[in-house]
């Protein structure tokens, strides 16, 4: 069955959406990753002009990380304390991001620049999670070997200590806004909601329990999102309801599945699921770099 | 020499010429994109009027219907290979290029027509995207104008059919013209060509209104001139749509 999006202005196969939505629906809420870096380019494929992709993307990923944090509020494994200094770091960041992407345009080459941060921090980041969880896998697997203690590093050292109950956690303010605020920059200049950053900063910069990591980062990422479709609803008037409502329909059933399966995966199986994802992301944009594109040339919107 | 000649059968041609004259119709002026709009089909018809009958020495007739959409600025990038990855170079732009194009014809359109004609009318995929933005001497313009035109046939939104236009006893003639689900609203117009011995000898041009209706247009002028609403109102659908699904699944796990 066909349908004609009206901002996108092409008609597409109703079930191959509900399709897309509801696979990146279960990653987002196995892994709390808002999935952006995945639709996006998949939207592209399909047809969707790559303006009301990415615009359209972060439109239901409010959906789906706000489904996702429902089913992990339930469990207790939202860090509403944490979620919320990470976002007041985040939101500054945007803001930073923002301003940094202008510049970045003004001087040429953006495009450039967000595909190679994009395969440098997938990469960086898929290896570091991929060999840790790996480790610990092999560790859980002797008899009688124990988790390791919480280390005790210069990050227990800061001022502004605070308690993070639901984490477990008595820390500094500081590193939670400093990791809060990187990702909020990141995110602005890559277009994503940072899930995908936030998730391995969470886990090995905070030192946050694994299964509530999932759940404080869906929670910051349905602000993020929401902001950045109201801008681009606002500014680039890209957004399409009609592509989104499809989307987020798959996306909120698979979320809810996504949470399902999370719970019952032990925590170094989620981290190496989500390595693999990350690296085979990574390795995908690194090689359209490389090979030589089958069309040298694409069509843009006219307005340049 | 074989310019004075062309020239020469035009002037024996002019008088002819002003004894045919064309009438056509299409089976709808308008064309309306509504949420389920998958495409459609345009039957274009036609006769052929004459003040006078036909000398027995005439060349046989021959058609072609052109289907144009809105033209439409256009920007086209071309990658190249900069320390060992691709990225964007060259960039041109084109000041009119048709957002959909269709010709049909009787014929091979290289064997009806001149090229001269075809260039001058824009009957042919080959002329299709019009050279007339930022002319660089260094950049090789040709190779991108085609690479308009080989994108959008492989879109499906350019195409040249020749051969579909069915001639009955040089006087009445039809096409089928297909219309394509991706396809953007504006003004679309039809041109009819009637052509002797390769020269255009009649010509008609008819509109056609393509339209978001119902839903579509709702949204679409929402989008536009209630921005603000319009993305508060998508945001809340998402909440609305997450909290749906939590609660349904929770009622499903109850059981």
């Amino acid at each position: 069955m066909q349908i004609y999006l009206p901002i996108a202005e092409v008609s597409v196969n109703i079930f191959l959406l509900l399709g897309l939505g509801g696979l990146v629906g279960v990653l987002s809420g196995m892994f709390g990753v808002g999935g952006g870096f995945l639709m996006t380019p998949l939207l592209f494929m399909i047809g969707i002009p790559p303006a009301v992709a990415v615009a359209t993307e972060a439109n239901q990923i409010v959906a789906s990380s706000f489904s996702g944090v429902l089913a992990h509020l339930k469990r207790k494994t939202v860090d509403i304390k944490m979620g919320i200094v990470l976002l007041i770091g985040g939101l500054v960041g945007a803001t930073i991001g923002v301003w940094v992407f202008k510049y970045l345009k003004s001087i040429g080459q953006v495009e450039l620049l967000v595909t190679i941060s994009y395969v440098v921090f997938l990469g960086l980041i898929g290896s570091l999670m991929f060999v840790e969880s790996l480790n610990a896998i092999r560790k859980s697997k002797k008899p009688g070997a124990r988790p390791r203690k919480k280390r005790h590093n210069w990050i227990h050292g800061l001022p502004f200590k605070m308690r993070f109950r639901t984490s477990g956690l008595y820390i500094s303010v500081i590193p939670p806004l400093l990791v809060g605020l990187s990702v909020g920059i990141l995110a602005a200049i890559m277009g994503v909601g940072g899930g995908f950053i936030m998730v391995p900063a969470m886990i090995y910069l905070l030192g946050m329990p694994t299964k509530v990591v999932v759940g404080t980062s869906l929670f910051q990422i349905i602000f993020v999102t929401a902001f950045t479709t109201l801008s681009h609803a606002t500014q680039t008037f890209t957004v399409d309801a009609v592509l989104a409502v499809i989307l987020l329909t798959g996306g909120v059933i698979g979320a809810q599945i996504g949470a399902r399966i999370g719970v019952k995966l032990k925590a170094e199986q989620l981290r190496i699921l989500l390595a693999i994802m990350v690296l085979a992301m990574s390795f995908k944009l690194a090689t359209d770099l490389l090979l030589m594109p089958s069309e040298l040339y694409s069509i843009g919107a006219g307005d340049h | 020499m074989i310019r004075a000649f062309t020239l020469l059968l035009a002037v024996f041609a002019a008088p002819l010429a002003a004894q045919e004259t064309v009438v056509v119709d299409l089976s709808q002026n308008r064309v309306a994109i509504t949420a389920n709009y998958a495409g459609s089909e345009i039957f274009v018809f036609g006769a052929v009027k004459r003040e006078a009958p036909l000398a027995d020495d005439i060349a046989p007739l021959d058609v072609a219907i052109v289907v144009e959409g809105p033209l439409e600025h256009t920007t086209v990038r071309k990658k190249s290979k900069t320390l060992g990855i691709w990225v964007n170079d060259e960039s041109v732009e084109f000041a009119e290029a048709p957002s959909f194009f269709t010709v049909a014809s009787t014929g091979p359109l290289d064997e009806i027509l001149t090229d001269g004609d075809r260039r001058d009318f824009a009957i042919g995929l080959d002329y299709v995207v019009r050279r007339q933005a930022n002319e660089d001497p260094d950049i090789d313009m040709q190779a991108f104008s085609e690479a308009v035109t080989r994108i959008r046939v492989k879109n499906g939104l350019y195409s040249e059919r020749e051969g579909i236009v069915n001639l009955t006893a040089e006087t009445l003639f039809d096409a089928s013209i297909q219309l394509p689900a991706n396809l953007v609203e504006g003004d679309y117009t039809a041109r009819i060509y009637l052509i002797r011995d390769r020269n255009i000898v009649a010509d008609a041009s008819v509109g056609i209104k393509v339209r978001k209706e119902g839903l579509e247009r709702w949204l679409y002028n929402l989008a536009q001139e209630q921005a603000l609403l319009y993305g508060l109102l998508s945001i809340f659908v998402a909440l609305v749509a997450g909290y749906g699904a939590s609660e349904i699944f929770r009622l499903l796990q109850r059981r």
